[in-house]
């Protein structure tokens, strides 16, 4: 199924108005949304203290999309990852413990369909989540902080639609990265009938992989945990991007979609509903 | 040809529990079929297996002459379905949920979708709840619910799992009135249900399982047959009226109190009646008590209807 036949398909507009049209996935939205408002504030609220001369936080602050740059910095160990690990550990196992699943599949609908379907909406979802935290930031950063140059961290400055331009790519990237998460997450859901369970499995696992980042005895496995290039998103804000560990970070989410995706497909096209 | 047909189908959990031992179904096209047992007795599961919900250990069968599970993405459009009571979205409306199946069966019209919800809800008399969300809803409303899905598009084939479980009186006899008018147009029913007189009044065919055993497969008609009516004589000289119909070779005699009941056998009821006042046996009642389909169910599968097996 491609992609536009997917976005075309009524079962998968059925399936984004399950996901977004519910109050709890709206709560977990604005707590999304919030974080970017609360550090704009916050920025607008700082003063440099005077002889300091031309700091560098006036420098950041000189251009608005600092705030959605920041908040995405903020949100990725935990806010963005939970998010995703809630809609995808959802995604089967929701259906299971409503008993659901025994009405959907004699319609009939197909398993490596439905499975197709529900990883298509937690990616559209994690696309949301991310645009979300960085159009917040970057409408209130420019209102409140001005359109001027970006700052790159290699310290030259960047006209204002090239930043951006780098803002839109650190979203596009770390979607890639947190879809990885998704299939992870669809995986697990395929487990248990226990939405709960998957959710919160999917979260420690990504808690792990942070954790087992840091212990440097572990560098073997670094390059293989699936939290490992999340934050290489910094790469695209140098001038020129350093495409090293952002290409890494490609692979690796495509890897971790692809793996989950198939065990997920494995697991569940073999297995009874008892629900 | 058979609507359901099914080849030592069977089903052995994982703990061990053989839940459906080798049935051979046969619901014939066009039949109401009763498919009988008490709670625990493999319905259930073996709903599941024809709906290609779990995978079978042994057997194979076919749903309107379509192999399963190679042949379901044709086979299962024209099968409506109701598996194990009511199951849907609870912050979804009852319309939502149902435009939400309607939307996963490609084979659907997605322009007829609004016309063919509301035609089914109202149906099934939840039109004007089609706009509550489905935790409000009652037991009953949900149950109609689950039927209501069935009545999304014309079907071959409906294979219900306890159809009128949780329906107030009325509700019953309105779901048997709506399967009675769905079979006339010639759909096949299969029915799950661990009431007889349910089954008794609606059904041509019955399946009683046991066990996860089918352990009878018949017309009803076949199934009463091989039942035997009783005479049941009130008396005010009991052993007299014994007397008189052991002397005509009824079998099974037996007095309680004023009452004397024997087997009718081929013997005519009113021959029995002349015999009685011919020996002077004062008779204050007779009664010839007909098949009873309850008792030979009980005797079947070893206990009462409502008993969890």
């Amino acid at each position: 199924m491609s992609v536009a036949e997917l976005l075309r398909a009524r079962f998968f507009r059925s399936e984004v108005w399950l996901i977004f049209g519910r109050r709890r996935n709206w709560a977990g939205l604005a707590v999304l949304a919030a974080v970017p408002i609360i550090i704009a504030i916050a920025a607008a609220n700082t003063t440099p203290a005077p002889g300091d001369g031309p700091d560098f936080f006036a420098n950041i602050t000189a251009n608005g999309l600092f705030v959605a740059l920041t908040a995405i910095v903020l949100e990725l160990p935990l806010f963005l990852p939970l998010a995703v690990s809630a809609i995808a550990g959802d995604s089967v196992a929701g259906e299971a413990n409503l008993g659901t699943l025994r009405y959907l599949l004699p319609v009939p609908v197909h398993r490596l369909r439905l499975l197709t379907i529900k990883f298509g909406a937690i990616a559209l979802f994690t696309v949301a989540a991310v645009f979300l935290v960085a159009a917040v930031g970057t409408v209130l950063g420019l209102a409140l902080f001005g359109t001027g140059p970006m700052l790159t961290l290699s310290g030259t400055e960047l006209p204002f639609w090239s930043g951006v331009l780098r803002v839109v790519l650190v979203c596009l990237y770390l979607s890639m990265c947190l879809i990885g998460l998704g299939a992870i997450g669809l995986f697990v859901s395929t487990l248990t009938e226990q939405p709960l369970g998957a959710q919160i499995a999917t979260l420690m696992l990504t808690i792990a992989s942070y954790i087992l980042d840091q212990i440097p005895q572990l560098s073997g496995i670094h390059q293989y945990l699936p939290t490992h290039y999340w934050l290489a998103f910094g790469d695209l804000l140098r001038d020129p991007i350093a495409w090293g560990s952002i290409s890494g970070g490609i692979l690796s989410a495509a890897c971790y979609s692809v793996i989950f995706f198939g065990a997920a497909c494995a697991r569940f096209t073999t297995r009874d509903i008892s629900s | 040809m058979n609507a359901v047909s099914s080849e030592g189908l069977t089903k052995r959990f994982r703990s061990g529990q053989v839940a459906v031992n080798a049935i051979d179904l046969a619901v014939p096209t066009g039949s109401v079929y009763g498919f009988l047992g008490p709670n625990g007795s493999g319905k259930t599961t073996t709903i599941r297996l024809l709906l290609g919900l779990i995978r079978p250990t042994a057997g194979s069968h076919t749903l309107l002459g379509e192999p399963m599970p190679a042949k379901a993405a044709r086979a299962l459009p024209r099968v409506g379905s109701l598996v194990e009571g009511p199951a849907f979205h609870p912050y979804l409306s009852g319309r939502d949920n149902l435009r939400r199946l309607d939307a996963a069966d490609r084979t659907a019209d997605p322009r007829t979708v609004d016309k063919r919800v509301d035609a089914a809800l109202d149906r099934v008399g939840l039109l004007a709840a089609a706009r509550k969300r489905y935790r409000a809803y009652s037991l009953g409303m949900r149950q109609r619910l689950a039927i209501a899905v069935t009545l999304l598009r014309p079907r071959e084939l409906l294979i219900l799992d306890e159809p009128t479980n949780g329906l107030d009186p009325q509700g019953t006899r309105e779901v048997r009135a709506l399967l009675t008018s769905l079979a006339a147009s010639g759909t096949t029913v299969m029915l799950s249900s661990h009431l007889l007189s349910e089954v008794e009044q609606i059904c041509s065919h019955v399946g009683v399982m046991h066990l996860g055993r089918l352990v009878a497969q018949s017309t009803v008609e076949a199934l009463r047959a091989q039942t035997v009516p009783r005479v049941q004589v009130r008396t005010g000289h009991p052993a007299a009226a014994a007397g008189t119909l052991t002397s005509l070779g009824l079998a099974e005699v037996t007095v309680d109190g004023d009452t004397v009941t024997a087997l009718l056998g081929g013997a005519a009821p009113e021959k029995v009646v002349a015999a009685l006042v011919g020996d002077d046996v004062p008779v204050r009642g007779f009664v010839v008590l007909e098949a009873d389909l309850e008792e030979m169910f009980v005797s079947l599968t070893g206990e009462g209807f409502d008993v969890s097996g």
